[in-house]
Formats: structure tokens, sequence, C-alpha cells
């Protein structure tokens, strides 16, 4: 079995859980000097591990290291606006990476590449003369977070096509490196009035089948969707789930129609319905939904998952992992029946990725 | 040579940076700018794009509140201080 490190960042730094047999973890850390992790992931061509991290003092980075934790090195070098524009960067929320190229995303909306593993940035995409893009520099219309570009996801052939959100104006795609933009928003629901018919649409999380291109889902704030054409358009799932709301959502690894989502209480606490753990998986693309509670927290549970908190490996029985904001961490091995904590009392966890290792 | 003396924090991001060094300038812009030279991303970590420092980065010439363009002398003393502030 290959060897996991799940790759946690939190309020508080970053940090690893490690394992070789998915029983029994080892945390290592906390690296990034305590500051709040947004992001962190692995490159397998690299072997390099990211974390995007923005410190109240010392403003917004991309750490790197090329050792699994050992060693760090951090830059921001060229990841600023021109101070002539007024827009400024208050954190670094996302990050992105394939064939060499390194993306971040920003608040203020934007995206900065690196073509050299980090070390230097350059603008690559403020999105521009998109819909919405007139306004969503104005605080006022900036959602609670503010993470601007909240999420970016590459195609996994094609590195000149990606599909960026932007938080709380929708989800858009780009075919040539960011050169030009689609807005992907058709078939969303959105309970508010929209200026534009294309955006207004408050896209949490975005994830692809790996086995099949065409199959998209999201967690919206409003509702889960399917799409069967890679964006296009978008058909609603919702009915069987306890809530409409959420962050988190995974694809299994091996089967199109099979997808995990942990509602949440769309008020503002935004945690667990009545103080129960439960991942909801369905098995049929959203016709139907069955909780997955064994060995979660059953009552006063009140935690949240935020969206890049819920991660998959690849194993052929894959493993199913999730952070919470109270700083646990549970893992499934059996496609979420059952489930063991594998960490707790670390800071507020905002991401969960998996690197696997022969 | 001015003293200046720097936040743990930044001895933490870059290994060897001691808390207290030396630096011959005539400005905090300068001080900063003889730092980034011997420190490569400093600056970032002190300043944001204007150039200004950070919001929650506090320098002090001589115990008065300075900013950039604030003048520095031989034998003055510089702080730089990472305010108390977070949780």
């Amino acid at each position: 079995m290959p060897r996991k490190v799940l790759l946690i960042g939190t309020r508080k730094g970053a940090f690893f859980l490690a394992s070789d047999d998915r029983k029994t973890w080892e945390l290592h850390g906390p690296f990034c000097e305590g500051w709040p992790v947004y992001h962190v992931i692995h490159d397998p061509t690299s072997g390099a591990v990211y974390a995007a991290a923005a410190s109240e003092w010392h403003g917004q980075a991309v750490w790197r290291s090329p050792d699994l934790g050992e060693t760090w090195t951090h830059s921001s070098e060229g990841i600023a606006y021109e101070a002539e524009s007024g827009r400024k960067i208050s954190k670094v929320s996302t990050l992105a990476v394939s064939d060499g190229r390194l993306l971040v995303g920003v608040e203020a909306p934007g995206i900065f590449e690196s073509r050299d593993d980090g070390k230097t940035w350059s603008l690559l995409s403020t999105l521009a003369g998109q819909p919405g893009s007139e306004a969503w520099d104005d605080p006022g219309n900036q959602p609670p977070g503010h993470l601007g570009i909240s999420a970016l996801m590459f195609d996994h052939e094609d590195a000149d096509r990606f599909w960026a959100i932007v938080q709380g104006v929708g989800l858009f795609e780009t075919t040539d490196y960011a050169q030009s933009w689609t807005p992907r928003n058709r078939g969303l629901r959105a309970d508010w009035p929209r200026e534009h018919e294309e955006v207004g649409f408050c896209v949490h999380k975005l994830v692809r089948s790996p086995i099949d291109d065409t199959r998209m889902y999201q967690q919206n704030h409003v509702g889960m969707h399917r799409s069967d054409d890679a964006g296009q358009t978008w058909t609603e799932i919702t009915e069987g789930l306890p809530t409409e709301f959420g962050f988190a959502a995974a694809t299994h690894p091996h089967d199109r129609d099979t997808f995990y989502v942990i509602p949440l209480d769309p008020g503002h606490g935004r945690t667990m319905p009545d103080g129960h753990a439960a991942v909801w998986r369905t098995r049929d693309a959203g016709s139907s939904w069955q909780p997955l509670d064994s060995g979660l927290p059953q009552r006063d549970a009140y935690v949240g998952v935020l969206r890049e908190a819920m991660a998959v490996d690849v194993d052929d029985a894959h493993g199913l992992y999730f952070g919470t904001s109270t700083g646990q961490v549970f893992a499934s091995t059996d496609e979420g029946n059952t489930w063991a904590q594998i960490a707790d009392y670390l800071p507020p966890i905002s991401s969960v990725e998996v690197a696997a290792f022969e | 040579m001015a003293n200046v003396f720097l936040p743990s924090t930044l001895g933490a991001l870059f290994p060897g940076l001691a808390r207290q060094v030396d630096v011959q300038a005539e400005t905090v812009d300068q001080v900063i700018g003889q730092l980034e030279r011997e420190w490569p991303g400093i600056r970032d970590r002190l300043c944001e794009p204007g150039p200004t420092l950070r919001s929650h980065i506090h320098v002090y010439v001589n115990g008065e509140r300075a900013k950039l363009d604030t003048p520095v002398a031989e034998q003055s003393r510089v702080d730089v201080i990472a305010a108390i502030s977070g949780g």
C-alpha cells in the first residue's frame, strides 16, 4: 500500500499526518510558523509540497517544502497588484499545480502563476471584463471569508484548461490558459437578486470524476448540483439531503456516480445539523442519498467542515478523509461506512489533501 | 551605523537573521533595503505595495513612530515591531 500523507492546513500552521497502513497515523508539524494556512497541496511531479498562507503581520506567501516538511522556503515575490490599481491582496486562498505551472488564487480576486517552483510569481489573470468583475472589489459585495478566487482546478490532461471559482460570483472556465474565460453557471440556483444572467451564484466547491471528465459535482450555497457535460450545464440534486448548504465535497476515485458531501446548517453557525456528525453519500449520481455516521460523533458535535477540508486517496479500497473546524481529522477506508478519528486538538482546519508515495 | 532591532517572528522566517543588526542607512526605507540585500524577501514581510509599511508592522526611530521616509542617523535606534494583536 502506498504511504499516505495527509496535508492539513489550519488557522495556526500546516500539519502532516502520515501512515503506511491507514490505521495508525503519525503527526508532523506545525509548519509555516503558525501562519494561517488556507490550502496545502502536493505536486506529484516534483514531489514538493506548497502551502498558501497569510500572516496578519507579515502578509501573504506561498511556502514550499521539497522534502515533506524537513525544510521550507517561502516567497511572495511578484504576488502583488500595482499600487496604482488600488487593489490589495489580503490572502492567498487556493493553490493548483499542473505541468510545471503553479497557480495561486488570491483576494482581491486574481490568479498569479509561478514557473520556477514558487520562487517568483507574476499576475496571470484578474478575470477582468467578466460579468460581475466590475463590482467584486467593492468590500460591500464581498462574502464573509473574503477568499476572492476560492478554488482552482486544472484539467487532467490539458494544462491550458482550468476552472476558477470567484467566491460569491460563480464558476469560470478557461481553455487558453486564462487568455479568455467563460462563465459556467447555467442551471444553478440562486435565492437572491442577480445583476447578470451568467453570474451571481455562490459556488462553494467543485469536484470532477477522475474517470469521467464530463462528470462534475458542486456544493453550492443553495444546493448540490451535478453536471454531465463538464460544467456547461448543471442539474440540482439536493433532494434527500438534510440541508442544501455545505462546503466540502469529494468524488469516488473509481465510480463516477458515487459522491460524498457534508451538509451543514445553512445559518451563520454552519455546523453539522443537530450536532450529529455525518457524511452523506450518493451511489446514483444524486438520485438518492445515505447518511454515513458510524464512528462519527452522534450528539453534541457542533463541528464545521470547510470547502477544501475533505479528500480521497485513489487506492482500490479508497480512503476518505475530512478535517473539522474544531481540529479533528476523521478517516474511512470503506467508502464512508465506518469512520475513525485519527487526530484531535489541532487548530481549526481549513484544508485536507492526500499525497501518496510508493 | 543604525542599530536595528527586529521582531522574533522575522528570525523564524529567515534562519540566521539576528534580532539586532547594524545597518548603514539614511531612511527607514534604506534600512529595509539593506536588509533585503542580505535577506531576500524580507521587504515583502515588512512592506506592501505603495510601498508602505504593513499595517501591523510598526517602526520606531529613537522611540518615535516612523514611516518609510523617516530619516535615520548614525547611532539611531530603529525598532521594528510586530504589533501585539490577534489571538
